[in-house]
């Protein structure tokens, strides 16, 4: 299990850290983030590379627990 | 309903549907008097707004455009209606507002922004290619930063009141332009009688215009920045798609509409001097990289309460008032006496647009972090 907290990053970071994590196999990752951008961004690149991904909303934010 | 609409606009078929609208809009914006291969462009309307307040003097390009109020509360209202309304700031705001005038001088040394460098290309301006090629080029080197873990830190949530200034700002220049007050003899509010500034499709349209795209462009996350920059950072072409629908929208609709005029010399309101416009929009492209998005999304980013995309903005028309008052800004070609003359930049522009990319590159390796990871 890995934690990636994007909150509050702009624009590619969220990405950017998630895809790192990705690559380093360590699933199931979860990903927390606070705006809806981030949120499909993050989802449309980790389904891309073949990922499976659920989302649920974690108070204000959004967790994404990205597995393969 | 909302989720639904949601998935809709965040797929690919929602961004191209974005790309072509826009694609219409704004060669019809020209056809209804915005100025030529302009319909749309948002340095020079930020540039246009400074000079209608006075932040500078140059007489042909003042008038506070209402397309850019239209991003702003468009965008705001797409962010409300989908409950995505979210304040934040403090993210670096003085790096922000030193890229978005860095951005400013180099969009207007080119003569537009990536917006502009689209609609140029789409009317036929061939010098777009280099103003695209130096905005790719920017981008591939802002990506090198990002991949080595260049960030400007996270920001925190905020009042939500903060949130509300930008629409608010942009709310009261809605209210300047229909007002039109003279503030002291001979003084602001300016609007140009001639030249580009003096060429605008009427009030009403624009701003319809406007929030129409703005609304779009906040659920779909349209840039033209990040467009060129997925595909270099991640062979991801979400975004490019909807660039790139822009330009053959466009360009079938200026063939319609007979607003293309295939050719390097001569084209309105640009320059044919090549290094500067790959260099312009090179300053450009790494700025718009570093802080994290294209003009336009700067806006609509700052409808949805992101006040560093404020700041951006606010650097922005800053530094089309320095352009314009330390002549760095790019002359078009014009003929004198029927004899065509090269346009291009003044020393002092070609000496800020080297001082720009001098000053990101160092922003880009001095700013690196560590995010801390949980």
């Amino acid at each position: 299990m890995k934690a990636v907290d994007a909150r509050g990053l702009s624009c590619p970071q969220p990405v950017i850290l998630t895809r790192r994590a990705i690559e380093n196999g360590q699933f199931p990752i979860e990903v927390l983030v606070d705006t809806v951008t981030a949120r499909e961004n993050v989802r449309r690149m980790a389904e891309k590379a073949g990922c499976t991904v659920t989302m649920r909303a974690a108070g204000d934010d959004i967790a994404l627990t990205i597995s393969r | 309903m909302s989720q639904r609409l949601t998935r809709f606009f965040a797929s690919r078929s929602g961004i191209i549907l974005a790309g072509a609208i826009i694609g219409v809009i704004a060669p019809l914006l020209q056809k209804l008097g915005n100025p030529a291969n302009m319909g749309i462009c948002v340095a020079c309307f930020e540039r246009d707004i400074a000079g209608a307040l006075g932040l500078h003097r140059a007489a042909v390009v003042q008038y506070i455009r209402p397309e850019i109020i239209g991003f702003v509360l468009g965008s705001m209202l797409a962010a409300y209606a989908f409950s995505e309304f979210r304040a934040r700031a403090g993210s670096a705001p003085i790096v922000r507002f030193v890229l978005g005038m860095f951005a400013m001088i180099g969009a207007l040394a080119f003569l537009g922004c990536p917006w502009r460098a689209a609609l140029r290309l789409a009317a036929g301006d061939l010098n777009a290619i280099l103003g695209l090629g130096g905005l790719a080029a920017g981008i591939a080197i802002g990506v090198q930063f990002l991949k080595n873990g260049y960030n400007l830190g996270r920001a925190p949530k905020t009042h939500t009141a903060a949130g509300w200034i930008m629409p608010l700002l942009m709310f009261s220049l809605l209210l300047l332009r229909i007002v039109a007050p003279v503030f002291a003899k001979d003084g602001p509010i300016f609007f140009s009688a001639g030249g580009p500034g003096s060429l605008h499709a009427p009030l009403v349209v624009a701003l319809a215009a406007g929030l129409l795209i703005g609304f779009l462009a906040q659920r779909t996350r349209f840039c033209t920045m990040g467009a060129i920059r997925d595909v270099i950072l991640m062979r991801d072409a979400h975004l490019l798609s909807g660039m790139g629908t822009l330009i053959v929208v466009a360009a079938i609709m200026n063939l319609i509409l007979g607003q293309t005029r295939l050719g390097v010399a001569g084209q309105p309101v640009a320059h044919s001097s090549h290094v500067w416009n790959f260099a312009g929009m090179m300053l450009s492209g790494l700025a718009f990289a570093l802080a994290g998005g294209c003009p336009g999304r700067q806006l609509f980013l700052a409808g949805e309460g992101d006040g560093d995309a404020a700041v951006f903005v606010v650097g922005m028309i800053t530094g089309a008032a320095f352009s314009h008052n330390f002549a760095l800004a790019g002359s078009p070609d014009k003929a004198v006496d029927g004899i065509a003359t090269v346009g291009g930049l003044t020393p002092n522009g070609m000496g800020a647009v080297i001082l720009g990319l001098v000053v990101c590159l160092l922003i880009g390796f001095t700013m690196r972090e560590r995010t801390k990871e949980v």
